[in-house]
């Protein structure tokens, strides 16, 4: 007999076992996902340089690179995946299987965050041998806390879409699109946040790579003022907060949308 | 022939239909305009925070036009890549478009063309908000309209070889590969000074750039727009290329991104039928 809370583990190392394995099958994601985005940091580096920006800045661009490739897994491999389960006739079975749909997304973001932090971590060492930044870390201990909460807080919230992407039909893909560039611009990916201003860096602040990387940047850069928005020890209770409400919020929103989805007859319906 | 142009005219209204219809047309409209402004304002902002001065400089400008045009070159290229991975792996019909009496080829280029489309309303609502909220210093006077006239068409067919290049690459790749037209695009955006001139980049990569006929379709596209003068001399490495011959160099590379582009394609039909990847479904 298998416990719920057994049953809970089982199902998201199953959901993230095909992710890891269908990586391992199709090598060509290290050179398309990990080295060409590498490429596309690298442009706004010699963009800073050709403006002459003072070095931090290229650190503050690999940084926001590295930090893209979550926001990218979270639009496209979370909350537009129940999507493209529903296309591929996978989410009957998921809804049908005696486990949790929670367990099954938090499987997906475990599978996904292995591989995207493989690709964060090639932008980071690459940014750092090729530009030769200098990181001025006092401690470690404050950044990991920083960056471990804001993976909790936004793959929560990648739950969240995930719930009310369970609604869409062919507009899933374009909403997913129509968050990819405005979020760079609004949560400051290549840029400090602090120079939209307070209130757009505030309004931002519901997206949890604004205060994260913000956080992270300042830790890792202290020799920059420039690039503070709040103090650090501020943005890691906000993204506290931010991971409780995102968690919880997401269960409320999934138990509620494959309700209406079921109602509705969605789960199986294949709008092209 | 008759078979190329009605593949090519079939998929590009199909690519269009698939690329507006899947919202109403004042959400297509929002879609539309936010996507293309945003994009364009990161770059506006980092501008902003190192250089604070106004947008009437020259380097402004040169930026800004780069960076609007390479719309197209996002397009284009994400558009025949993403049509190969949605037609075989979500709407699941590449087996049967192949299959049927249809030029596969132009079939491809037409849903790069549709993406071509939306690209244009995206480029002209970017340079609409750069003339009217940014201002811009271009001058509609000053611009050479026939010499923008072959820079766009060569730059157009340069575009369409490189997007069929790399859709026939991915008839070669599983579904994770989805991003494959953004992450090629954001590539080439480093090596053909579409943001900063081929100048900035080490000496060593930029052959690269001059190897690229999107670098000197960019650099006549500048010529065209903000005088001859402006942009060579922000940008040195080609300022030594008279105007006509940039447009023929541009020719010369096309012509070969041309050749490379129907080889290659063929070779990977090809292989993707011995393959069996032509109605591959890959779910991770």
């Amino acid at each position: 007999m298998t416990s719920g809370v057994e049953l809970f583990l089982r199902t998201i190392v199953a959901r993230a076992y095909p992710r890891v394995v269908g990586t391992n099958r199709e090598r060509s994601w290290l050179f398309f996902d990990t080295f060409l985005p590498l490429l596309s940091t690298a442009a706004y580096v010699f963009f800073y340089r050709a403006i002459k920006a003072p070095e931090e800045y290229i650190g503050l661009v690999v940084v926001g690179g590295a930090m893209t490739a979550y926001w990218l897994n979270v639009l496209w491999s979370m909350s537009s995946q129940l999507y493209w389960d529903k296309d591929a006739g996978n989410l009957a079975l998921y809804v049908a299987a005696p486990t949790s749909m929670m367990a099954i997304l938090l499987g997906m973001a475990v599978g996904g965050m292995l591989t995207t932090t493989v690709r964060a971590l090639a932008i980071i060492l690459a940014g750092w041998l090729a530009f030769g930044i200098q990181f001025s870390l006092a401690s470690w201990a404050p950044l990991i806390l920083t960056f471990l909460l804001t993976m909790a807080a936004l793959y929560g919230m990648g739950m969240l879409l995930a719930s009310l992407f369970l609604l869409f039909g062919r507009e899933a893909w374009h909403v997913s699109n129509l968050l990819q560039e405005p979020i760079y611009l609004a949560s400051g990916f290549y840029f400090p946040v602090k120079a939209l201003g307070f209130w757009v860096a505030a309004a931002a602040s519901i997206v949890p790579l604004t205060l994260g990387l913000d956080g992270m940047r300042q830790l890792l850069f202290p020799q920059n003022p420039a690039f503070g928005f709040i103090p650090v020890s501020i943005e890691i209770w906000i993204l506290l907060g931010l991971s409780v409400v995102f968690i919880t919020t997401s269960k409320f929103a999934l138990d509620y949308m494959e309700k209406l989805a079921r109602q509705q007859g969605r789960i199986t319906e294949r709008r092209r | 022939m008759s078979e190329a142009a009605r593949s090519f005219r079939v998929a590009t209204w199909l690519g269009w239909q698939i690329e507006s219809n899947w919202t109403d047309p004042f959400l297509f409209a929002v879609y539309s305009i936010v996507k293309p402004v945003a994009s364009v304002m990161i770059l506006v902002v980092m501008y902003w925070v190192i250089a604070q001065t106004d947008t009437a400089s020259p380097y402004f400008a040169y930026m800004f036009l780069g960076n609007a045009a390479y719309i197209y070159v996002g397009s284009v290229l994400t558009g025949v890549s993403w049509a190969v991975i949605d037609d075989r792996e979500h709407y699941q019909t590449l087996k049967y478009i192949y299959a049927s009496p249809i030029n596969f080829y132009f079939y491809l280029l037409g849903r790069g063309m549709a993406r071509f489309l939306t690209g244009t309303l995206s480029v002209v609502i970017t340079m609409a908000f750069g003339l009217l909220a940014l201002k811009l210093s271009i001058d509609a006077a000053q611009v050479r309209w026939l010499y923008l006239a072959f820079s766009m068409l060569l730059g157009l067919v340069a575009m369409a070889f490189l997007g069929l290049l790399l859709g026939a690459a991915t008839l070669q790749m599983a579904r994770h590969s989805f991003m494959v037209g953004d992450a090629v695009a954001g590539a080439l955006y480093l090596f053909c000074g579409a943001i900063f001139p081929p100048d900035a980049l080490p000496a060593w990569l930029r052959p690269l750039s001059f190897a690229l006929p999107l670098t000197y379709w960019l650099e006549s596209l500048r010529r065209a727009v903000l005088g001859s003068e402006a942009s060579r001399s922000i940008s040195p490495s080609l300022s030594g290329i008279g105007d006509e011959q940039l447009l023929l160099i541009l020719l010369g590379v096309t012509l070969v991104a041309g050749i490379v582009s129907i080889y290659f394609f063929r070779w990977s039909v090809h292989r993707a039928r011995e393959k069996g990847r032509i109605d591959m479904t890959t779910q991770y």
